[in-house]
């Protein structure tokens, strides 16, 4: 490993079993299935001699490969994040290099403690109190008690959870209980820290407090690798970020490149159609003047639905949402049948939107059940929609379109 | 497939620690990766110990009542009724509560270590460490129960008036024995349970079982000379009788063929159990 390279993946590559067999999508085997089956198989091969081997059922177990043929080095200090769509490979990536699991091929060098946090208050135990949870925690994530007891005030006054110290957290409120979890983690000192989607919990505040720690942490030069679907987040943080797509790597350069790249190959298309069997057949976004309609064929929905709702949420170029709504919303919700599916037709009236891509999530559902749901499936391209003689920069701005007026008035 | 080239330095110039990823890798430092692993394995151990004596009246309660009530129906059905022969001059509830001590051992860390996979699931899909360490600490969480069981028992023979005699200095001994006898089918098991779901309804009807062929509510000398060495080939035979030789001061002979052989296959039991679970172990996260 040549200087200053901490991790090297070197032509990684994980292979996940999936069976098909009867019983669907259970991921452990029951014995009984198993001992039916060779059963089976056994009365197969009596009953049926000529066939011989090929009678048997299991030749529905199909390899999956999650990564593959990955490589890439992460230096000393680096701060590297990891986006692509789900199921892309970033937590079999992350699992693999915190050692969860163990790569089919290929090999990864990783230089120095590697801590992962792969989900915030991993271990905590209910009945336990905070101070007890701090220190259950602490040594789960790979610190030494020595180390735990030296930073215990610390993590303590971070959370800002003194009072409760020595209450079980199963009587904490969630927000207490992310911060106590949070503060733990934040105060592991590894030399590479390993992160997956975590920041997504707790308060807007709180987050805000993790993210300056998180800077922190990349400022004493630790090396980070961090997953996050937060592309604001991932600019804040990460100044190189890795792409996966289907176990591959795409991209990995510049983060603003990297996910403008991502952006565009996750919604490429502003219509989408999808395979026989889905609820929704097809999905078609365009702008038609000042407005943005959003149409869907769907076949049929259960019988006991009866007001079929359909909801939309249009995100800005960072996948932050803008604004949304839903059929369900209305005044007086519009009755419709069920049994042949049908058509919906959503008519965005405003508010305007300045020029720029947007993407768009689409849901369908009742009260009840979401039985639709494509977060972020289309993409639209947005111009002059604002009958104005300049055009606002997105990027600087904002997205959406005010109205306003301005009155000014001399003084005397 | 592998071109498993062995790295030469372990640490750099630098002392920084080098781990190397790779299919098999796991398996050529699997017990010094175990030793860095200590100390997690206490604080689990603590952490099973306190959430179990959390309620301290119930947990310690649970710990005493359980093999008490047993104790007395046994010593009812098979002293009372069966009207079957103690060691010696031992009272029967006595006889009784020694066997159940080492029964209860057994089959606690059976019974917990094989589950404790299930159990901290989540866990092993977050966090990499050896996951020998998930059985073995609910193992301590039986050792703790069999000290406040021997309290219990020493209550007893105070209160028959019955010494146990220097012998006892030697139970460290039997008690390690019946960990190890346990450990292996437990760590098999604990396998078996995160490949077959269904596995862990086996478990209570192997575990019920176990108690009545086992020498717990009568002594092993009950059974006929020429059945005595095959008995004796189920380890908690040996664990049982191991207990009682220990604690009935002098009253319980051991007969040593029998206890040899139990020997015997709890150590191949104990083989079988590490050298399938750590087969095993590395593709726990994926299917747990």
């Amino acid at each position: 490993m040549s200087g200053d390279v901490v991790i090297r993946a070197d032509g990684l590559g994980k292979a996940y079993m999936i069976s098909h067999a009867a019983g669907g999508n259970e991921r452990y085997v029951a014995l009984r299935d198993v001992l039916a089956g060779a059963a089976r198989r056994a009365m197969g091969r009596i009953r049926d001699p000529a066939r011989g081997a090929s009678v048997s059922g299991d030749s529905s177990v199909e390899e999956f490969w999650a990564l593959r043929d990955v490589n890439f080095e992460v230096k000393r200090g680096e701060v590297v994040g990891v986006i692509g769509r789900n199921g892309a490979g970033k937590s079999t990536l992350l699992k693999v290099l915190s050692r969860i699991t163990e790569p089919t091929r290929g090999r990864v060098e990783i230089r120095g403690r590697l801590a992962s946090l792969l989900e915030v208050g991993t271990g905590f135990h209910p009945e336990l109190t905070g101070r007890e949870n701090i220190f259950l925690n602490g040594a789960i994530l790979g610190m030494t008690r020595a180390e735990i007891r030296r930073k215990f005030d610390e993590i303590v006054a971070f959370a800002e959870v003194e009072k409760f110290l020595d209450t079980p957290v199963k009587r904490y409120s969630s927000g207490m209980y992310v911060r106590l979890a949070f503060a733990v983690a934040a105060h592991l000192e590894p030399e590479i820290l390993v992160v997956d989607e975590v920041l997504s919990v707790g308060d807007a505040e709180f987050q805000k407090k993790c993210l300056g720690k998180m800077q922190d942490v990349s400022g004493q030069g630790r090396t980070v690798l961090f997953v996050s679907h937060d592309m604001a987040a991932m600019r804040f943080l990460c100044p190189r970020c890795i792409l996966l797509a289907s176990g591959n790597i795409d991209a990995f350069g510049e983060t603003h490149t990297v996910i403008s790249e991502y952006n565009r190959a996750r919604a490429a298309a502003n219509s989408k159609s999808y395979p026989e069997g889905s609820l929704v057949r097809s999905i078609v976004a365009r702008q038609s003047e000042s407005r943005i309609v959003i149409e869907l064929e769907y076949s049929a929905l259960p019988s006991d639905v009866c007001f079929p709702g359909v909801g939309f949420i249009i995100h800005g170029w960072d996948g932050r949402p803008l604004f949304g709504h839903n059929s369900m919303l209305e005044e007086r919700p519009q009755r419709s049948t069920t049994r042949n599916g049908g058509h919906a037709r959503i008519v965005v009236n405003g508010p305007p939107l300045l020029d720029g891509s947007y993407l768009i999530s689409i849901q369908m559902g009742d009260h009840h059940h979401t039985y639709f749901s494509d977060p972020q499936c289309l993409a639209l391209e947005v111009s002059a929609m604002i009958d104005s003689r300049y055009q606002l920069e997105q990027r600087k701005v904002g997205s959406i379109y005010p109205s306003c007026s301005y009155e000014f008035t001399d003084s005397l | 497939m592998q071109t498993h080239v062995e790295r030469a330095p372990a640490a750099t110039m630098t002392g920084e620690r080098v781990v190397v990823l790779e299919a098999g890798r796991a398996e050529s430092n699997y017990w010094r990766d175990l030793w860095n692993y200590r100390e997690l394995f206490l604080i689990l151990a603590w952490r099973d110990v306190s959430v179990r004596y959390k309620q301290t009246m119930i947990g310690v309660a649970w710990a005493v009542i359980r093999p008490l009530t047993t104790m007395v129906i046994f010593t009812i059905i098979f002293g009372r009724l069966a009207k079957l022969p103690s060691e010696g001059a031992t009272p029967y509830p006595i006889l009784v509560l020694s066997g159940m001590l080492a029964w209860f051992l057994f089959s606690s860390i059976l019974g917990d270590a094989s589950s404790s996979m299930i159990g901290n699931a989540n866990l092993i899909g977050k966090i990499y460490f050896p996951r020998i360490i998930l059985p073995a600490s609910t193992a301590v969480v039986a050792l703790v129960d069999l000290a406040i069981n021997l309290v219990v028992l020493l209550a007893l023979m105070a209160f028959y008036g019955f010494l146990p005699g220097w012998r006892i200095a030697l139970l460290p001994a039997f008690i390690a024995f019946a960990v190890v006898a346990s450990f292996g089918p437990a760590l098999l098991i604990a396998a078996l349970n995160v490949k077959y779901r269904d596995f862990r309804f086996i478990l209570p009807f192997l575990l019920q079982f176990g108690l009545y062929v086992s020498p717990v509510g009568f002594s092993s000398s009950v059974v006929p000379d020429g059945w005595r060495f095959f008995y004796s080939l189920n380890p908690v035979v040996g664990v049982i009788d191991g207990f009682r030789w220990c604690l009935l001061g002098g009253e319980s002979q051991l007969y040593m063929p029998g206890f040899v052989g139990s020997c015997a296959v709890a150590a191949a039991l104990a083989w079988l159990g590490v050298a399938y679970f750590r087969k095993f172990e590395r593709s726990f996260a994926d299917v747990i």
